[in-house]
């Protein structure tokens, strides 16, 4: 009826002025230079420079987000055959790190990888000696850190609401139970899996607190460079728009393939909460 | 004993961007009635209640109530209250609060609504239970709550959309007792809307049969029974036997696969086709040699109350229903007395009413549950 | 054979936590330090916790981290919900293009969610004299979308029944949204508030780009992670991380109550009849 009508300060003014604008700028910035068009920004893009962040921040990404599937999925799995009470506890556990400030909780692990640390001593001990801090692996590790939950939560809610008596059936059919594990519990899990992976992997392309806490100023990502371009200098915001419009590409690629698969499996998606 | 009108529907239609839900409904309900919407799903039914409820427009055609025209009238101002198919009860509120909504939205002194609910929850068998919530009630009870919830409100006309559809056997049994009970006592118009044929033609005064959005017959519970008007009618409502390409020779004899049997009707014409429906219960066995008609049991089906036989008459099937217990294989004579042959117009090949699987099915799991 | 299944399982779950929890274990136990800084373990002093408090700007700083959230969740819950109650009764078509568009804020990278709104704030001229509005209006949005999917599913729960059964019972439109349709989404908003403050505590990203004149605790984090972070910001954040947590599992603990004695009240119920 007239509901709808509630609906209409949001959608004419809201979405408009906060949402929809905003993006506007930063086409305009990539593509205007005082007022005139250009190509010169994107055209910069050649430099091999760009290029190389650009496909260490996606490869990063992909890495941090198979890392975090192979660590969470079990998880899930295991929280999900539990009592649903001990279940419920549990899994508070693995959100409760997110009330904690992020930033701080990468500085711990700066704390905890730098030299004379806790880790490389512990290292120390088994005769291994490797700097730790200011690596590639240190920033992948932040990044699976600082992004696990988000992959456990969606997986683990969606094998909640999976029904017990599909598994029963399969059972019943003559599944044993790594049978029933792959042929009913995987596909069902997809929908769960498919949020988990959208929510890690498009924050980790974008991050760049992180790469700068732990990797140092030696693997600076696609983040961290339109970061600088903005923050730094105000010539920079037609290159950092660009960039930015090359993360925007990337994440919607990724999504676009990540509802693909989810509508060929046909399922709703897990939720974090 | 004839009631005046109460609410007149006159050339209801109603569709959904071109999707025909109701034709061409005209239907009045007296005061004081218990009248009955039956039909498969999608017949209707349900919408129709809803464009009395206010829920819904018509797309054309007028509902009156008491003489004025209804069809601009929100439902918040109609004198009509309705007990909701999973009966909407409010989650939020208690027994007692959900009761009381609506004589809370008139603003009543508090006193007043306090003794009405009281009385309400007296007349529903749930004294005691103002302070639960919703959730901890069962089935049987929250149906309660519904109905007490509507009818506090001294409602013209209830309107019930399949209210005891999520109840089990032989609680759906006393409530249409007590149904009946209530709407005996109060005097108030029912219209209630079900797909359960049974349920029907024990609750009702008046039945009206729907399928595809229009009317098929209305009547009383004995005249759709022992008379309905079409194949539809008599395939929806109880078990039967249709012959469609039957033959009135002339009045009172009628010829049903070559064989002529007398009958009770007239006015068909002579050498008329026409369609007969013969009850299963209608019909008995008796010794080959005295029969017209010979066939074989085919099959047999303990239902209880009786056995349901199908026995093959050189190929037509017919149904049999009868207490006595008769082996399959054995051949049977079949006798049909002229009051169990029921003549109806023909229908015309394209308005052919078969039902439809789905609808067939919808029957049967009435029946399951029955059972 | 299955207790060893069940052996490994807790060590996997035991490890995981353990990985989640170490640096939140490491910045608690060097709250406790005698050393201004986490490089060195220098005897257990209360030190920290004192200097936390005579600290100004970190108190500034909490203090606007806590009217952003405050301030922006309501905000969003507000538009949030109006927004929702309209959106749901829109007809499929229109319905999916509103939602398309209002998820953006979630589905776009916080970076660019930052940029973008950066660059509308520079461009509407709110300059630092506003870094409240700044803030508030950047986290509102990005909350906005939140509220709504987390609103928007207990509508389509809440069967039109419900409102249909108040207008039958004598309530004017609005009067029934108000009375059923609110209340039987109380939960959905509920969780949608909760959820839009402490989005809005934790963030840094966004925060990072719109602020002007004022900080908020993710901002003067970073400032001080870059150099070192004292440890009275240790201090702070184990006290906060303690009284979320108490929080949350008493919330939890009452809720799991209150499942089992609705629980026992089903059972009850079931029997009587």
């Amino acid at each position: 009826m007239k509901r709808k009508i509630l609906a209409y300060p949001y959608i004419f003014v809201w979405l408009p002025i906060f949402v929809i604008v905003p993006m506007l700028f930063i086409a305009y910035y990539a593509f205007f230079d005082n007022g005139h068009f250009t190509l010169e920004f994107v055209k910069n893009l050649s430099d091999s420079m760009y290029w190389s962040v650009i496909a260490r921040s996606a490869w990063m990404a992909v890495l941090a987000t198979i890392i975090c599937l192979i660590i969470g999925f079990p998880v899930a799995y295991m929280l999900s055959n539990m009592k649903k009470s001990v279940a419920t506890m549990l899994s508070i556990f693995y959100i409760l790190p997110m009330w904690m400030n992020a930033l701080l909780r990468t500085y711990a692990w700066k704390v905890l990888l730098a030299d004379g640390g806790l880790l490389s001593s512990l290292l120390g001990l088994f005769g291994i000696h490797a700097k730790l801090l200011y690596t590639q692996g240190a920033v992948l590790l932040g990044t699976v850190y600082n992004f696990l939950p988000f992959m456990i939560m969606p997986i683990y809610t969606t094998l909640m609401k999976l029904d017990r008596s599909h598994l029963e059936a399969a059972r019943d059919l003559g599944a044993n139970g790594v049978q029933t594990f792959f042929k009913v519990v995987l596909p069902l899990s997809v929908p769960g899996v498919i949020s988990g992976v959208t929510m890690v992997l498009v924050p980790s392309m974008s991050t760049f607190a992180i790469s700068k806490l732990l990797g140092g100023s030696n693997y600076a990502l696609l983040g961290d460079l339109i970061e600088q371009k903005f923050m730094l200098s105000s010539t920079g915001y037609g290159m950092g728009s660009v960039l930015s419009l090359i993360l925007l590409i990337l994440v919607l690629i990724s999504t676009a393939i990540m509802r693909r698969v989810e509508k060929d499996n046909g399922t709703e998606g897990g939720t974090l909460w | 004993m004839e009631n005046k009108r109460l609410i007149e529907l006159v050339n209801v239609t109603k569709d959904y961007d071109g999707d025909i839900a109701l034709e061409n409904i005209n239907l009045y309900i007296r005061d004081g009635e218990f009248l009955t919407l039956l039909g498969p799903s999608g017949c209707g039914k349900t919408t129709l209640l809803r464009l009395i409820a206010g829920f819904i427009m018509p797309s054309s055609g007028q509902i009156i109530m008491d003489g004025k025209d209804l069809t601009a009238i929100p439902p918040y101002k109609r004198r009509v209250n309705t007990v909701f198919q999973k009966y909407a009860l409010f989650p939020h509120l208690n027994v007692y609060d959900n009761i009381a909504f609506g004589l809370n939205i008139k603003k009543l002194p508090k006193a007043v609504i306090k003794e009405k609910v009281t009385e309400m929850l007296a007349m529903v068998n749930l004294s005691g239970f103002e302070n639960r919530y919703i959730e901890q009630l069962s089935g049987g009870q929250q149906q309660r709550v519904a109905i007490a919830r509507a009818l506090v409100n001294e409602p013209e006309v209830l309107l019930l959309d399949e209210p005891l559809g999520a109840l089990d056997l032989k609680l759906r049994k006393g409530m249409q007792i007590e149904l009946k009970r209530m709407q005996q006592k109060l005097g108030i118009t029912f219209v209630y809307v079900t797909h359960d044929q049974e349920e029907a033609l024990t609750m009702s005064d008046t039945i009206v049969v729907m399928n595809h959005g229009v009317i098929q017959q209305i009547g009383t519970p004995v005249d759709v029974y022992n008379e309905p008007k079409n194949q539809f009618v008599a395939k929806f409502i109880g078990e039967s036997n249709i012959f469609p390409s039957s033959v009135m020779v002339r009045d009172f004899l009628v010829r049903i696969n070559g064989i002529e049997y007398e009958c009770v009707d007239k006015g068909f014409g002579n050498n008329k086709a026409v369609d007969v429906v013969i009850r299963p219960e209608d019909v008995d066995f008796i010794s080959p040699d005295k029969a017209k008609l010979v066939g074989a049991v085919k099959s047999v089906l303990f239902m209880g109350v009786h056995y349901e036989f199908t026995v093959d008459c050189s190929g037509v099937m017919w149904k049999v229903h009868s207490t006595d217990y008769v082996e399959p294989g054995t051949v049977v004579g079949i006798e049909i007395l002229p009051d169990a042959i029921h003549v109806m117009k023909a229908q015309k090949a394209e308005e052919e009413v078969e039902l439809t699987e789905e609808e067939l099915m919808e029957r049967d799991l009435v029946r399951e549950d029955a059972e | 054979m299955k207790t060893l299944g069940k052996v490994f399982k807790w060590i996997y779950l035991v490890l995981t936590l353990v990985f989640l929890y170490a640096p939140i274990f490491v910045l608690i136990v060097f709250s406790f330090t005698e050393s201004r800084t986490m490089s060195k373990w220098n005897g257990f002093s209360l030190n920290a916790y004192r200097e936390m408090l005579s600290d100004a700007a970190l108190m500034d700083a909490l203090k606007v981290t806590l009217i952003v959230a405050v301030v922006s969740a309501v905000a969003a819950t507000f538009i949030g919900t109006v927004a929702a109650i309209g959106i749901n009764s829109m007809k499929r078509r229109r319905r999916m293009i509103v939602e398309n568009i209002s998820q953006l804020p979630m589905v776009n990278p916080d970076l660019v969610t930052g940029i973008s709104l950066m660059m509308l704030f520079s461009f509407i001229g709110l300059s630092s004299k506003f870094g409240y509005l700044r803030l508030i209006l950047a986290h509102t949005t990005f909350n906005v979308p939140y509220v709504m999917f987390s609103v928007l599913p207990k509508l389509r729960q809440s069967s039109n029944m419900l409102y249909e059964a108040a207008m039958d019972l004598g309530c004017k439109p609005t009067k029934a949204l108000w009375k059923v349709v609110i209340p039987d989404i109380m939960p959905g908003i509920i969780s949608g508030f909760i959820m839009a403050f402490t989005l809005s505590l934790d963030d840094f990203v966004i925060s990072w780009f719109v602020a002007d004149g004022i900080q908020n605790l993710s901002i003067y984090i970073y400032g001080l992670a870059k150099r070192g972070i004292s440890t009275k910001i240790n201090a702070f954040s184990a006290l906060m991380f303690v009284v979320v947590v108490t929080l949350l599992l008493i919330v939890n603990i009452r809720s799991m109550r209150e499942e089992k004695y609705a629980a026992a009240q089903r059972k009850k119920v079931a029997k009587s009849n």
